[in-house]
């Protein structure tokens, strides 16, 4: 019974050391064989326990099983689309699955995904100690082993450092001009980011010892010996700006230039040809713009680009639109006319228009109304009783 | 002194830097060489004005400048017929400035070469929303005052068809309907417009108000006017009698004394012929036909008279019923109404070209109405072209505010 209540216990144990917490656990074996009165107690009990220590966690061979299954799950999809599967991409496999299960949710984590376990399942650590209780790694009972071992290697490689700078001192090699590593355009790695490559949690303050102590390392002269390994903590930042397209640049008969553009805003589509014939004149649907937008508001949202640039009075403006309101289709227009003027524009420009945020598409669109409630946030009356 | 020497011995086209570059030692000296280069030679700042006052002699070398209606003329011409934004402005910048533009200048050349012994010629003036047609009317109104001629002039025919508090069955015909307040009103207006003509125009018939009220024949039209006046009720009919009157005499060359021109001046002409939004008692809609005041209008309209000119302009700001984007005379007037009025003479009224913008914009800072520094410069100058699209009364909503 006491066996049977150890072996008990220590399933438990089992499945709260696969959660990734790390709590000193008293081992089983400790206990005094103290004669107990065997309470019958069956597996409900157990089950209830189990449920209050948390979700089910994922064993290995259950994440082993999920990668063989996902393997022969692409050779099917493969299959079924008709194409190769040895040469089949998780783009293949995206692009498939939004082709078999179309969906029209708006929160796109919500639709249909067949992912790699690895990408699917939370990164979780594997057993800390042996069968006997012993933990394997010495630095287990500082409660972050991961954080803690980071920190003595880092250490171990500036130490390394120092004795290659010392041999190169002796052998009379020393320069201060060595190679260094390139660390524009990279940060940091956040500390979410840490946590996630340790599978532990650390504070701010254990955040800011590991980068200080990373950019001791880097102060080094010869830290590029450590390239690689520092190269682990830095992420790439994004390219500035973002390659916009740039509509091309044609001429009509006459030898007047013009460029084409389109633009959206909330369900009104626009479309306008600008012309660099030197009178300000703006045809919209056939009519003046006066007539289409007798709101202030919506001329000066026309007026926008073209005033950002200082060409006002330089373009002819002839434009068809469609959808919503007169605000979304001044809007829509006004997105299609800055898109049309960087064909006209230089590069620096480009970027000063990106800047000023002319060609961000605005992506509000109308919420969806809740079963409910009134409308997408309005509540009915809330009575007490 | 010497200042004047030297004003009369550098010619006149020399910039005014260069004289205040000549004499900068004293100051007294540059601000007295300012107000005689003013009078001398022909500086930016009056480019947009001009000194004419009198319409006659406005021609096209004065397009796109400013002249100043004389403030009496404003007070007996005026009384009601200028836009009430315009009167604003004329409050605002104690002075009223009109821009003298083809348009007008056209109609007044057509007076002026007219015929007046044969049936009166009929001008519409037509153009979108606020391009200026009532101004335009207002030009060609100040010219035949000046002439002399006896204004009628019914400065909104919408004012009539719409919003009217009490609608009385009339009292000479029973399927009439009248508005005592608006003629009342309208007759006001035309004692103080044409003071000197009632004494001498008298009344070639005998009219019959009430039992115990008459107007005797041979008597001047001063006292059918003040009939109307001091009696609401027939004030309508009084009004039907006036026009009637003047159709009569108009042009009548028999006596020297009593022989005048008559302007007939309607302002929103297409609410003669639309609909009206006024009820009778059973709740159907009136017609236009059925008030006394329209009736009487129309009539006038035709052209069986002589000795004078209609002088109309259409308008869909005040209109019943009609879209927007109309202006044309057809859309605007309906069939019925152009019919009626056919044959005229267009005139097209549109937006500001390049010179008359820029004296717009000029006035304006002259004025100190452009408050905003940025106006005044040729980047903010653009910006309001853009904005406006050189539309008259927008430009002049848009700086109200700058």
């Amino acid at each position: 019974m006491a066996a049977s209540g150890c072996r008990g216990v220590r399933s438990i144990l089992w499945k709260y050391g696969s959660c990734g917490k790390n709590f000193c656990v008293s081992r089983s074996k400790t206990v005094p064989q103290l004669p107990v009165r065997q309470i019958c107690v069956s597996s409900s009990l157990w089950k209830k326990n189990l449920a209050a220590a948390g979700p089910q966690k994922f064993t290995q061979e259950f994440i082993d099983k999920q990668v063989e299954e996902f393997e022969v799950g692409k050779r099917h999809l493969a299959n079924m689309m008709g194409e190769d599967p040895e040469t089949f991409t998780q783009e293949d496999i995206d692009r498939s699955i939004a082709y078999l299960f179309p969906s029209g949710l708006f929160e796109k984590r919500a639709r249909p995904v067949m992912k790699h376990p690895d990408e699917i399942f939370p990164k979780q650590t594997a057993i800390q100690w042996d069968a006997e209780g012993r933990p394997f790694h010495f630095l287990f009972y500082t409660g972050r082993q991961s954080y803690y071992s980071l920190l003595h290697d880092v250490y171990e490689k500036i130490l390394a450092i120092e004795r290659h700078q010392d041999k190169m001192r002796n052998k009379g090699l020393f320069t201060s001009e060595t190679k260094q590593i390139l660390l524009t355009g990279s940060r940091w790695l956040l500390k979410e980011e840490i946590e996630e490559y340790l599978v532990e949690n650390i504070s701010d303050h254990d955040y800011v010892r590991l980068i200080q102590l990373m950019e001791k390392l880097l102060s080094m002269p010869y830290c590029s010996l450590e390239e690689e390994f520092i190269l682990k903590f830095r992420k790439q930042l994004e390219a500035q700006s973002s390659k916009h397209e740039i509509p091309a640049l044609q001429y009509d008969p006459q030898g007047v230039a013009f460029s084409v553009a389109d633009g959206r805003r909330k369900t009104a589509k626009a479309s306008i040809t600008l012309r660099d014939s030197g009178s300000g004149n703006i045809t919209i649907n056939g009519r003046n713009y006066l007539h289409c937008f007798p709101l202030l508001q919506d001329r000066e949202q026309l007026m926008f680009p073209l005033h950002f640039v200082g060409m006002l009075g330089r373009f002819d403006i002839e434009g068809s639109v469609e959808g919503s309101g007169h605000s979304a289709q001044a809007g829509a227009l006004r997105l299609a006319i800055s898109r049309a003027l960087l064909s006209f524009v230089s590069e620096g420009e480009v970027e000063r228009i990106r800047q000023a945020g002319l060609l961000t598409a605005d992506p509000r669109i109308r919420e969806r109304k809740k079963p409910g409630q009134e409308g997408a946030r309005k509540k009915f009356t809330w009575k007490k009783r | 002194m010497n200042l004047h020497k030297l004003s009369s011995r550098l010619c006149p086209t020399v910039t005014q830097k260069f004289r205040h570059l000549q004499i900068q030692s004293r100051g007294q000296q540059l601000e007295a060489v300012g107000v005689e280069t003013e009078s001398t030679e022909q500086n930016p700042l009056s480019v947009f004005r001009t000194s004419e006052q009198d319409p006659t002699y406005h021609s096209e070398r004065h397009t796109g400048q400013y002249y100043t209606l004389p403030a009496a003329h404003i007070q007996k011409l005026f009384p009601h017929g200028l836009p009430p934004r315009f009167q604003l402005q004329i409050k605002t910048f104690n002075e009223g400035c009109v821009m003298v533009r083809p348009p007008a200048l056209e109609l007044i050349s057509y007076l002026k070469k007219a015929d007046y012994s044969k049936p009166p010629l009929r001008y519409i003036l037509y153009g979108d929303v606020g391009t200026g047609k009532t101004m335009c009317l207002s030009h060609a109104l100040h010219y035949c005052y000046t002439q002399g001629w006896l204004i009628v002039h019914i400065s909104d025919a919408h004012l009539w068809v719409k919003n009217c508090k009490e609608l009385l069955p009339s009292s000479s015909r029973p399927s009439r309907f009248d508005q005592p307040i608006q003629a009342s009103q309208w007759l006001k207006n035309f004692k103080i417009t044409n003071e000197r003509f009632l004494s001498k125009i008298k009344t070639t018939q005998q009219y019959v108000w009430t039992k115990r009220e008459r107007t005797e024949k041979g008597q001047p039209l001063g006292e059918l006017v003040d009939q109307g006046v001091n009696r609401m009720k027939s004030s309508s009919d009084v009004v039907g009698a006036v026009l009637r009157e003047l159709r009569l005499q108009a042009g009548g060359a028999t006596e020297g004394e009593g022989a005048f021109k008559l302007a007939v001046a309607v302002d929103g002409l297409n609410a003669l012929w639309g609909k009206t939004s006024l009820k009778k008692e059973d709740r159907t809609m009136c017609e236009p036909e059925e008030l006394t005041l329209i009736h009487n209008v129309r009539k006038m309209m035709k052209n069986n008279w002589s000795g004078g000119a209609i002088l109309t302009a259409l308008s869909q700001t005040g209109s019943l019923f009609k879209p927007q984007s109309a202006y044309l005379p057809s859309e605007l007037l309906g069939e019925e109404g152009f019919d009626n009025m056919e044959p005229f003479v267009p005139v097209s009224v549109s937006n500001y070209n390049e010179k008359e913008f820029e004296s717009c914009y000029l006035y304006y800072l002259d004025r100190n109405w452009l408050q905003h520094s940025h106006s005044r410069s040729e980047e903010g100058k653009k910006e309001l072209i853009f904005l406006s699209n050189k539309n008259p009364s927008i430009l002049e909503r848009l700086c109200a505010f700058l």
